[in-house]
């Protein structure tokens, strides 16, 4: 269809984006430029989690006027993603690129930014620096520890306190989620801890599989997790009768019975204001990072694991982050016995970016 | 283990006939092709009862891999590291072995190029010593890896291709335990790699293309490569041993050298593969050398029937359906997976027309009166 025809279809179309654009704090009866939107994912785009809840976000977006999005999955870390991205913009025309893997940025999304200096690149986690990095390239990302702090809240008033996380890797933003976890029990239920079990790898179903069942039978009674695709976890939790907390995107479909609640990212609050901006001719903003304070964040909808008063307080605590309230509060010592917290930190506090501790109720070890 | 058109006999020139290697050569060109046609059409069956239109997906293909300037440059691209890994199966095959750990010794030599360029570039050798210095690491590293395996395999029995496999397995716990803990940048936080190298010492691509280095490379060895194994004395000993070990032993050939040698040079290649992608694309070592490039190899030398010049072509065509496949999700909304189908079907078929040399009368040699 070309931009310029109308027809009784274009009409509707119209008249269906304007009912979207009033849902959306959008404007696009302003808008000019078509947006050719090219979206990159490392998975499967129905993967339970990381990746399906960036395409869930994009589905919304499809139904914009003047946005039209490409997509590919299973795009890994490697040169095939600087291809896949030239090829959107040289093959399909992309006028913006959404990369959402963290190591699709640097050096792949920096070297194609400074080479297309007329296409926007925008980068999921919060990786571009002013001094170094082109103008055109930018990131987004929401601090999911705040959600993961809520899974605490409710996991710790739906069970006797003893929670189980199977985690990826023992990098900082795993970590924050699993200390989190454990903050946001602990408000709630002071003798809650938080057991640990590293799988290694972003995606090991056999070894998330395993850790699983064996935070069962340690007598976790609450589970949740910080992998890729949380599908198995979340599962095999659901086989075992314990109540589980969801991570990435939302999995209450696969635990009908045991479901707390989780932790997702609201990717379509980012991205509509970006297609929104482009088509306006406006600039995108190069940095945005935002939680419960920002309307990035949601946690999903409470299942049948929830108690009544662990809804009350779940969404307490989204209320009071909300207003701004810390997660991390001093002081607080590690699992080994050092202070790593001394003083209330802002929720986005650089500081917390470098975290390379457990915190004192943590069982597990980061090395 | 196929051993092919090994030994060409001088040629013969039969009234009116061409000579016995043009049909050889013929016959080696025809049944690929064959094949691959008659993959794409059970190909399009399969489209056509997922309602996709085959003509759609094929001019989307050959759009996305050879219709342009642009696109013919993604393939190659993408072929660069799948030629070294095609060779470092195609060179153990010829001698007999099935070594399908290409991926271990690729990452463990990518690993040791980034490992050793740390120093030299701490201590600002310059680029054009210090990349050479890399590449060989990373060759050696290569080398050593696959050679193990050879070793293991004459002088002690042990099975080449699971202990190539699991050796692969080792080679990548290897590098993420070094870069995870050792060697890892404290600047990598989320993303535990090596200090990067920097800018002056990444190789560019080559002049007018976007293509890196490590193509030419890679056709260089292949030639190098083919003229080893077909025209050489060392060639044609380590093509007898594929042909029967126990029988060129007995002829006195140093069987457990070549098997070695062939080995080091399959890991060679793989190693450098390595190189190319810590120097060329990534900068750095991290899990993201681990791209299955080494098990991808195993395809294309099985479909260039090990043939180290005929895996350049091959890899080309596979670099050029992996550059479409994302156009074909784009355009198409067809799942990543219906690439791997084509890839699988091709596989499955040229594999079957293996069964065809030497059964079509026209390519074979003999008096013009026999051909029907």
């Amino acid at each position: 269809m070309s931009a310029n025809s109308f027809n009784r279809r274009a009409f509707l179309k119209a008249g269906a984006a304007g009912v979207a654009a009033s849902a959306l704090p959008l404007n696009f009866a302003k808008a000019q430029t078509p947006v050719v939107l090219g979206a990159v994912y490392v998975g499967p785009r129905d993967d339970f989690g990381w990746n399906q809840a960036h395409a869930v976000s994009m589905e919304i977006l499809k139904s914009l006027p003047n946005v039209s999005v490409i997509e590919e999955e299973n795009v890994p870390e490697t040169d095939a993603v600087s291809q896949s991205m030239e090829s959107m913009i040289n093959l399909d025309g992309a006028n913006l690129i959404l990369a959402t893997s963290f190591g699709y940025y640097n050096p792949f999304v920096v070297d194609l930014a400074k080479k297309y200096p007329d296409v926007q690149f925008r980068h999921a986690a919060p990786l571009w620096n002013e001094a170094s990095d082109p103008a055109n390239a930018g990131s987004y990302f929401p601090y999911l520890n705040q959600a993961h702090y809520v899974n605490g809240v409710a996991a710790g008033l739906s069970s006797s306190g003893k929670i189980g996380f199977v985690a990826a890797k023992p990098i900082p933003s795993v970590l924050s989620n699993i200390n989190s976890v454990l903050l946001g029990a602990k408000s709630v239920n002071p003798d809650a801890t938080v057991q640990v079990i590293f799988t290694g790898e972003w995606s090991l179903p056999v070894r998330e599989a395993e850790a699983t069942n064996a935070l069962v039978d340690a007598g976790a009674e609450v589970i949740t997790c910080h992998v890729d695709s949380p599908k198995v976890v979340i599962e095999t939790a659901e086989g075992r009768g314990v109540k589980t907390c969801g991570h990435n995107a939302s999995q209450a479909p696969l635990a009908p019975t045991g479901f707390i609640t989780g932790a997702e990212y609201k990717w379509e609050t980012i991205y509509a204001g970006y297609a929104s901006a482009l088509a306006a001719g406006e600039p995108l903003p190069n940095f945005m990072i935002g939680g419960y304070n920002n309307d990035m964040l949601r946690n999903t909808a409470y299942g049948a694991g929830a108690t009544t008063e662990a809804i009350a307080a779940a969404d307490a605590a989204i209320a009071a982050m909300v207003a701004g309230e810390p997660i991390y509060k001093g002081m607080l010592k590690d699992n080994q016995g050092n202070v790593v917290v001394d003083k209330d930190y802002d929720n986005y506090d650089p500081y917390l970016d470098g975290m390379n501790w457990l915190l004192e109720g943590v069982q597990g070890s980061i090395t | 283990m196929a051993v092919d058109t090994a030994p060409t006999p001088a040629p013969v020139k039969l009234s009116g006939r061409p000579s016995v290697r043009t049909l050889k050569l013929a016959e080696a060109i025809f049944i690929p092709v064959f094949a691959l046609v008659i993959s794409a059409l059970v190909f399009s069956v399969f489209l056509l009862f997922l309602g996709q239109s085959p003509i759609d997906f094929f001019s989307l293909i050959w759009i996305g891999g050879f219709g342009s300037s642009f696109s013919w440059q993604q393939s190659l691209q993408r072929a660069a590291p799948l030629i070294l890994a095609g060779l470092a199966f195609a060179i153990p095959a010829r001698i007999g072995l099935t070594m399908i750990g290409a991926e271990g010794a690729l990452v463990l030599g990518g690993f040791g190029a980034a490992a050793i360029a740390i120093p030299l570039v701490t201590y600002a050798v310059p680029p054009l010593l210090t990349l050479p210095l890399m590449a060989l690491t990373a060759m050696a590293v290569g080398g050593v890896w696959i050679g193990i395996t050879g070793w293991l395999k004459h002088y002690r029995g042990v099975n080449e291709t699971i202990a190539s496999l699991l050796l692969s397995y080792i080679a990548i716990a290897i590098m993420n335990f070094f870069v995870e803990g050792l060697l890892r940048d404290p600047a990598s936080a989320n993303k535990p790699s090596t200090l990067p190298i920097g800018e002056a010492y990444r190789i560019g691509a080559m002049p007018g293309t976007s293509v890196h280095w490590g193509l030419a490379a890679g056709i260089v060895l292949a030639i190098v490569l083919h003229i080893l194994m077909t025209r050489t004395t060392f060639g044609f000993a380590a093509r007898m041993t594929g042909g029967n070990a126990r029988a060129s032993q007995a002829q006195g050939l140093p069987v457990g050298y070549l098997v070695v040698t062939c080995c080091v040079v399959a890991g060679a290649c793989a190693g450098l593969a390595g190189f190319f992608e810590v120097a060329a694309i990534h900068g750095q070592a991290n899990a993201s050398l681990v791209a299955g490039y080494g098990f991808t190899g195993i395809l294309i030398s099985f479909l260039a029937r090990h043939n180290a010049l005929a895996v350049v072509p091959v890899a080309i065509l596979f670099g050029a359906i992996a550059a479409a496949g994302g156009l074909i999700q784009r355009r198409m909304g067809m799942p990543d997976a219906t690439v791997l189908v084509l890839q699988g079907i091709i596989f499955v078929v040229l594999l079957t027309s293996e069964s065809l040399y030497g059964r079509i009368k026209f390519f074979q040699p003999g008096p013009v009166g026999e051909r029907t």
